[in-house]
Order: C-alpha cells, then structure tokens, then sequence
C-alpha cells in the first residue's frame, strides 16, 4: 500500500534555510567550547580513570576458584561446571585425596583446573551449577595476555583471584 | 634567468610544500579532534603529548599496511587517480601569495598574471582523479561517487567561477598578488574597515562582496568534497564510494588529497575576500625580515581559521539530497552570482 508522506509546508523564512544552518552551527560551537572549557564531562579515559568502585554486585567477572575459612580448596573436582559451561572454557583433572589427610572424607579435589579465557564467555553457568559453591564470577575484567598460553587461568591464578570465602557450605566440617 | 632566482625558487617550493604537507597532517589530527570535541567525545589524544603523534602513527600505519590490488580493476587508471586526486590540489597553492617579502623575496612561488584562471583550470582537473578512481576500480559505488563527483563539479564550477568576477571587475586583475594590494588599500574586500572607510561607495560595494563570498566558499566545499556536499564518497549511501577499491597509502592519497584541496581553498579564499596575508597595523617585508615572516603566519592562520569553519560546518550540517544539491547549484548559486555580477557593475558605474 502506497503511503503518501506529508511534507509541511515551509513559509519563505524556513525555506531560505539559513536560520536553521546558523542556529545548527550555534548549537555545535556550544558543545564544542563546553567540551574546551571542561564543562562538559562525558569521556572516562580508561586506564586512569576506572569505574571499579561502581561495579554493581551482581557483576560478572572472570570466574574464579575459592578457598573455604580452613584453606582448602572448596572445588571438589565433581566437574559439573566443565560440563554446563556453554564453550568449554573449563578443562578439570581430579586427583584423589590421600586417606591420611584432614579432608579425607572429601575424596576428590581438582589437580589441575584450567579456565580458557579467551573462550569464556561470562555467562555464570558454573557459579550456579557449583554444589560446593566452590566457583564465583569475581569482579576482574581486564583479562590480558600475550599468547593464548597467557590467557589460560591456571588453578593457582584462579585460586589466585577468588581468595577466601566465608560460611555458606559447611558441610565438610569434622564434627559432621 | 639567473641562479638566485631559480634558488629562492626552489627553497620556496620545498619550504612551502613541506608546510603544506605538515599542515595538511595536522588538519587531519584537527579534524579528529574539533568532530569529537563537538560531539562531545575526547578524540585521539594517546600517541604523543595531547595526541600530537598522531598523524605520524597513521602516515606509518598507511605504508605498511598491504597494498591491495583488486583483480578486475583498470591497473593504469587504477593507480594514475590517487596521484590524480592530489597533485592538482598541490599545484595550485603556488600562485597563491602566502607572504608579503622575506629578504627581498616575494613570498609567491609562481606571480603568473592569469592567477585565478590557473587555479581554476588546475583544480578542476582534481575531478579526474575521483572519475578515474570510480572508473578503473570495476565497482558500481564507486563508479556511481565518481558520476556524482563529475557532474557536482561541473555544477559547481560555474557557481565558483561567477562569484569571483566581482573582485576582478574591482581590482582590474587577474594576478593573485594585485587583489591582495588592493585590499591592502582599500581594505579586506567583505569587511573594508580601513583605507578610506567613509566613502559610502565601499560599503556599498561590501554587500555583494558578501554575497561573492557566501558562494564562494559553498562553491569550494563542493569542490573540495566536503559535507554537505560530500555525495561523491556518502559512506552511508555508497559504501565510500569513489575510494572504496583502494587500501593503504593508496586510500590515504585520495583522503590526504581531500584535506589539501581544503588548505589550497582555503588560501584561495583568504587571498581573494581577507586581504591575504595582510592585517592592519602590521608593515610588509621591506621592514625587515621579523615582519616578513609574521605575515606569513598571519595569512597561514587565517588559512587555519577557515579551515576550522569547514570543519565546523561539516560536523553540523547533514548531507544534501542528490536533486536538491544539483537544484541548488543550478537555480540558486548560479543565478545569484550571475545577478551579483550585474549588481556591482552598476555600482561601479556610479560610484567611480
Ligand atoms: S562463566 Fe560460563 S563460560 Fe565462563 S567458565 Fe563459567 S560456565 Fe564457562
Ligand atoms: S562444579 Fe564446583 S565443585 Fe564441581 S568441579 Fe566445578 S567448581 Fe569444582
């Protein structure tokens, strides 16, 4: 169906365009002195200025592996986030806790566990599907790296990042 | 023909195409920075103190960059139109008087006595290297920037040639240094605040001057391929067009070529309607060297300043339609300069 655009008629002074080219340059030289002048302030340049302290919590970051209070690590090498994660970032190779040690009754903990960075996509997946709530998305973004080498998070770079975190799963504890 | 003369002559020439070639440089850098300033974003402003590397960094980028030939592109024409697209644009800065004397010398490369008729017949053969380039590169956006940059052209032309016969009507020149004398005397030819500024006649004579003016230098932008005029490379509309086949120093040919067209208008502009290099107050050459050189950094900011009004109108008006330009070349410039012709030769016919 044919639609008839309606053009509004311009009276002479409209159409002699002028008017509008000069009010149009007005508008660009303010924008232009307001930027030289430092009045206006729109740019973060970025590695100065950062907007960390902003990150609202809910920020999905690089994943990271996290101790318990007692120092272990929390992973139990049960590898669901190797399965869930969407590109296969997670590479896990679980080794046997020796019957001799205070976590025996764990039985399993990640030898190796390896997160591909450049294949990440952020998208949480492991966090949620973690029984042991052992696997958070931190707060880093700036995940750099010369090589693809460089940007393989190793067990001790994601453990690393993750640090300690307290309470929540409790259920490793001797007394239980 | 003596050596001194083919001496300063030459020292002339580099001097002024290394300036030429260093401000060009810069004025791409400007161009960067006065859009992002007005759209209020930073720009580039890494390479360098304030970002002054960075016409360096992309010179260097530009040449190692691969030079990519696509197969089934006219090879001669193909690489004939980025030489093209900028020597004329170079050419014709050297009738254009930049300074007053230095050491004797006069700062002009070439004082020819039909001044304006060469820049003309040298800036319109600009047109070739954009034709050429649409043509050879066996693309159709492309060829369609360069039947949009010929037939905006020849419009134009017409418009740019109309509006500058007033001055020489006044001036009685066609040499490029006489209009600047004149002005000298009589005042800068849009704004004649000195020589004998009660005589009515002159001011008068300033309102067409103004209306030469305003033609002129739209005239120049579509010569120069700027916006609002810049259909032959719309990105929007024609993928770049007319260099859309072209990498590398190639590319940077054709957009150097565009920034020096801009400086060489810019000149021509100066010369013909702000009195060139001369600004009230301050003497010429014969009194020695220093005033020499502050003419000739009084016509180059100038040139500056016009530079930044292209730049401001290109980053706040949007492109013409293809009929409205062509309906405004033809039945607004056109006859706007034609009626201004008549206009000051009536005056001149009272006023002397
Ligand atoms: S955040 Fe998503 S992509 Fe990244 S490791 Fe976890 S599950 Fe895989
Ligand atoms: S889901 Fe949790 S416990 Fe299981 S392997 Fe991944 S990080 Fe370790």
């Amino acid at each position: 169906m044919a639609i008839t655009v309606p053009r509004p008629n311009l009276n002479w002074r409209e159409r002699l365009y002028l008017p509008a080219i000069a009010a149009g340059l007005a508008i660009t030289i303010k924008h232009f002195t307001n930027m030289i002048f430092g009045r206006t302030k729109v740019t973060m340049e970025y590695p100065e200025e950062k907007w960390d302290s902003n990150l609202p919590d809910h920020y999905r970051g690089a994943p990271a592996l996290v101790r318990d209070t007692d120092g272990r690590v929390r992973c139990v090498a049960c590898q669901l986030c190797e399965f869930i994660c969407p590109p296969r970032a997670i590479k896990i190779v679980p080794g046997e806790i020796s019957p001799t040690d205070r976590f025996a009754k764990v039985e399993k903990f990640p030898d190796a566990f390896d997160i591909d960075m450049i294949r990440c996509i952020y998208c949480g997946m492991c966090e949620e599907v973690c029984p042991e709530q052992a696997i958070y998305l931190r707060k880093d973004y700036a995940i750099t790296g010369f090589t693809r080498e460089d940007m393989v998070h190793h067990k001790d770079k994601l453990l690393e990042i993750g640090g300690v975190m307290h309470g929540v799963v409790l259920k490793w504890n001797q007394r239980k | 023909m003596n050596y001194v003369f083919i001496g300063t002559s030459l020292a002339k020439i580099i001097g002024l195409l290394g300036f030429v070639l260093g401000l060009m440089n810069y004025a791409v850098y400007a161009e960067r920075r006065v859009s992002a300033l007005m759209q209020d974003r930073l720009g580039p402003n890494r390479v360098g103190f304030a970002g002054l590397a960075q016409p360096f960094a992309d010179a260097g980028k530009f040449l190692l960059k691969e030079q990519f030939t696509p197969a089934q592109v006219n090879k001669f024409y193909y690489f004939l139109a980025p030489c093209l697209a900028m020597i004329p644009a170079i050419i014709t800065i050297s009738v254009v008087p930049f300074g007053s004397t230095l050491f004797g010398v006069p700062m002009v490369i070439a004082d020819i006595n039909v001044g304006i008729l060469f820049v003309f017949a040298i800036a319109s053969l600009g047109v070739y290297g954009i034709v050429l380039a649409g043509w050879s590169s066996n693309s159709k956006y492309p060829f369609l920037g360069g039947v949009r940059s010929s037939s905006q052209m020849i419009s134009y032309e017409l418009s740019l040639a109309l509006a500058v016969i007033p001055i020489f009507m006044l001036v009685g020149n066609l040499r490029l240094t006489n209009v600047v004398q004149y002005q000298i005397d009589n005042g800068w030819l849009i704004a004649p605040f000195f020589g004998d500024w009660t005589n009515p006649g002159k001011w008068l004579l300033a309102i067409p001057m103004l209306i030469s003016f305003v033609v002129f230098l739209i005239a120049i932008l579509a010569e120069t391929n700027r916006l609002p005029f810049d259909l032959p490379e719309a990105e929007q509309e024609l993928a770049g067009g007319y260099h859309t086949e072209y990498a590398s120093m190639k590319f940077g040919m054709f957009f150097l070529g565009e920034y020096i067209a801009m400086i060489t208008g810019s000149a021509i502009i100066v010369t013909l309607f702000f009195g060139g290099w001369h600004f009230p107050g301050i003497p010429d050459g014969s009194h020695g060297w220093i005033f020499g050189l502050i003419n000739i950094a009084v016509f180059f900011t100038k040139v500056c300043a016009l530079i930044f009004l292209f730049m401001w109108v290109r980053w706040t008006l949007p492109r013409f339609r293809w009929d409205q330009l062509m309906r405004l070349g033809w039945l607004f410039f056109f006859e706007i300069a034609l009626v201004n012709i008549f206009i000051v030769a009536i005056i001149l016919m009272f006023v002397h």
